[in-house]
């Protein structure tokens, strides 16, 4: 394994079974993802973009072949193990944002601490610097449903780089955003991705919020393909 | 392990938070719970008081004679010359009046309940003054005390407070002859309070009992032993009594509507198995509620233990609310309500409701249980959520 690289799949198959029929969404898919990279996946529905996004995540195992982190295989690791290596290196963000309704902004970005043995005050000082960070110090007590998607989705990314974590996936993240507050999250994205170093997976339907990573990987069938093929 | 604490803890205050969002489903099973516990409360209430009340009416150093083979007064039998004999047993105190001893008489007259105004059995007690100072509690509330060799009565208050015709001063017939209520008596809410009392020699002459009794009070001396009166009656030929103590006595009379506190249970079982298939369809339907929160919080780090926790804090929290609740409830209607039942001589027990924590502990307990079973298995689907179900929220 290259020292650059943060993830490695190493010939990766996942397939589903329907009944008595088997689904194959990869077979012998290799790729790498690079420390510090913003990496933009795109491809038509049914592409397996969610599959990679969930054998990534480390909420899905693949049907065979392996899948390292920072060296690590992660494709062999329990549900309990998987969970505290989620906690440890993974920040998420969701198309449509999954905050906890009843949770004010503060308490919504504190959750990933909670898993951490940091004290109270200790959780709240970071709290208030992800919230800074994304610009929302003022709307801290706010609860979701005061706040328009944007802001949802600017809570929902402090949340998942409060605890500091190397990688963030992302779903889709301005799919549910109109064009001038998508450019805002992705400028913030691009960011985070320069300033602080955090490597970035988005999957994304949008050619122009792909624009905003470094680069872009096309997936069809399962495949990764060039850009012209897809469009063929 | 703190972890592991805080995260079930934040869990937890989630779910408890999010409850409005199934106000109507938590209220169901919330009721569901409360209406299994009062009805629980109060068949053990309506137990616990008439128990409480045969109880209370016995008194350790009281031996109580009764002929071999009654299982109670009013099938016992007294001769003058057998009471006479029992004056003689061993340990049995004496004062300037000789044995402090009460023979005395039990009848049963006609009452007509308020409730319903059917007639009911009531017990007319024969005895004289040393029987009276016998009863602990004894309290004359109103009147005055019956006159020896007269047609006057005491009544006891809950003879009053739950049958017609008895109030002071009245006059009341019972078959040919005519009472006339002098006095209403407490007896510190037991059993005598259900009776009517008047002189032992007036009932002997009016019921042609001769100089017969039926029962035997004794009062007995510190540390007196009820095996050397009992070998006493057995070496006496013209005796065919055995003794106990008086509390021992009421604790078997208290017995006979135990039943009612098995019957609360098995009703309350059943009904909890209604309540339970609700619970059971709340908590499902929580967990399909909060779905994507669940798996949200797996995504992020959140164990399943504690998705498994939250949900079983949900449950048990409604239960109890429900429970108290119903106890609530119970209190509020049940506890303290007056009641009468047919006791073990076939005559009217006058008792009040009786709710003690003991009681409250076992409804809670009850719904404790509605709410373990009912949230066992939505927790385990929970902890089950598939973390995948994060990314498809709203799709």
């Amino acid at each position: 394994m290259s020292s650059e690289n943060l993830f490695e799949l190493n010939n990766v198959a996942k397939r589903f079974t329907k009944g008595k029929e088997t689904i194959s969404i990869f077979e012998g898919l290799n790729m790498h993802i690079k420390k510090g990279d913003f990496m933009a996946i795109m491809g038509p529905s049914g592409s397996g973009k969610t599959t990679l996004l969930n054998l990534l995540g480390g909420v899905d195992q693949p049907t065979s072949g392996e899948i390292t982190f920072a060296g690590q295989r992660i494709d062999n690791l329990s549900e309990s193990k998987l969970a505290k290596w989620r906690a440890n290196n993974i920040g998420f963000i969701f198309q449509f944002y999954n905050l906890m309704p009843m949770l004010n902004a503060a308490k919504n970005v504190e959750l990933p601490l909670l898993l951490t043995n940091l004290s109270s005050s200790e959780r709240k000082k970071q709290v208030a610097t992800a919230l800074q960070l994304v610009g929302l110090s003022d709307r801290a007590k706010h609860m979701p449903s005061e706040m328009s998607g944007g802001q949802q989705q600017r809570v929902a990314i402090a949340r998942a780089v409060v605890s500091d974590p190397t990688f963030l996936l992302c779903d889709e993240p301005t799919g549910d955003l109109d064009r001038q507050t998508a450019d805002e999250i992705l400028e913030m994205l691009q960011l985070l991705n320069r300033q602080f170093g955090k490597t970035i997976v988005m999957v994304t339907h949008d050619p122009s919020a792909a624009k905003f990573a470094s680069h872009t990987v096309h997936l069809n069938k399962g495949k990764f393909v060039k850009a012209e093929e897809l469009m063929a | 392990m703190s972890t592991l604490l805080s995260q079930s803890a934040a869990v937890i205050k989630m779910n408890i938070q999010s409850l409005p969002r199934r106000l109507w489903m938590s209220l169901a099973m919330v009721f569901a719970s409360a209406v299994v516990v009062a009805i629980l409360l109060a068949f053990l209430a309506m137990a616990k008081g008439f128990d409480a009340t045969m109880q209370s009416a016995g008194s350790d150093d009281i031996a109580f004679f009764m002929r071999v083979g009654s299982a109670a007064e009013l099938n016992s039998s007294a001769s003058r010359e057998q009471v006479n004999l029992i004056e003689n047993a061993p340990g049995i105190m004496r004062d300037e009046q000789g044995p402090m001893v009460s023979a005395e008489l039990y009848v049963i007259v006609d009452g007509v309940k308020k409730s319903s105004q059917t007639e009911a059995n009531l017990p007319l007690r024969g005895l004289d003054q040393r029987g009276v100072t016998m009863r602990k509690g004894f309290t004359l509330v109103a009147g005055r005390m019956f006159e020896p060799g007269t047609d006057e009565l005491i009544v006891g208050a809950g003879v009053l407070r739950e049958f017609d015709g008895f109030d002071l001063g009245q006059e009341i017939r019972f078959g040919k002859y005519t009472w006339k209520v002098v006095g209403v008596f407490s007896a510190g809410g037991n059993v005598f309070e259900s009776e009517l009392w008047a002189d032992a020699k007036v009932i002997q002459n009016l019921y042609n009992r001769g100089s017969s009794y039926q029962s035997v009070r004794a009062r007995l001396e510190p540390g007196a032993s009820l095996d050397a009166i009992t070998a006493y009656l057995k070496s006496e030929p013209r005796l065919t009594h055995e003794v106990q103590t008086e509390s021992a006595y009421f604790a078997e009379q208290g017995k006979s509507l135990a039943y009612m506190a098995m019957f609360g249970w098995v009703i309350s079982c059943i009904m909890a198995l209604g309540a339970l298939a609700g619970a059971l369809n709340t908590m499902y339907t929580s967990v399909s509620d909060r779905a994507m929160e669940i798996a949200t919080l797996r995504a992020i780090g959140f164990s399943n233990f504690s998705a498994f926790i939250g949900t079983m804090a949900e449950a048990m929290a409604l239960a109890v609310l429900g429970s108290l609740l119903g106890s609530l409830v119970a209190y509020i209607f049940f506890d303290g309500l007056n009641a009468s039942t047919l006791g073990g001589s076939f005559t009217q027990v006058v008792f009040s409701f009786k709710l003690t924590p003991e009681l409250f502990a076992n409804g809670i307990t009850l719904a404790l249980i509605i709410g373990f079973v009912s949230g066992f298995f939505p927790a385990w689907r929970a902890a089950r959520v598939p973390v995948i179900l994060a990314f498809q929220a709203g799709r």
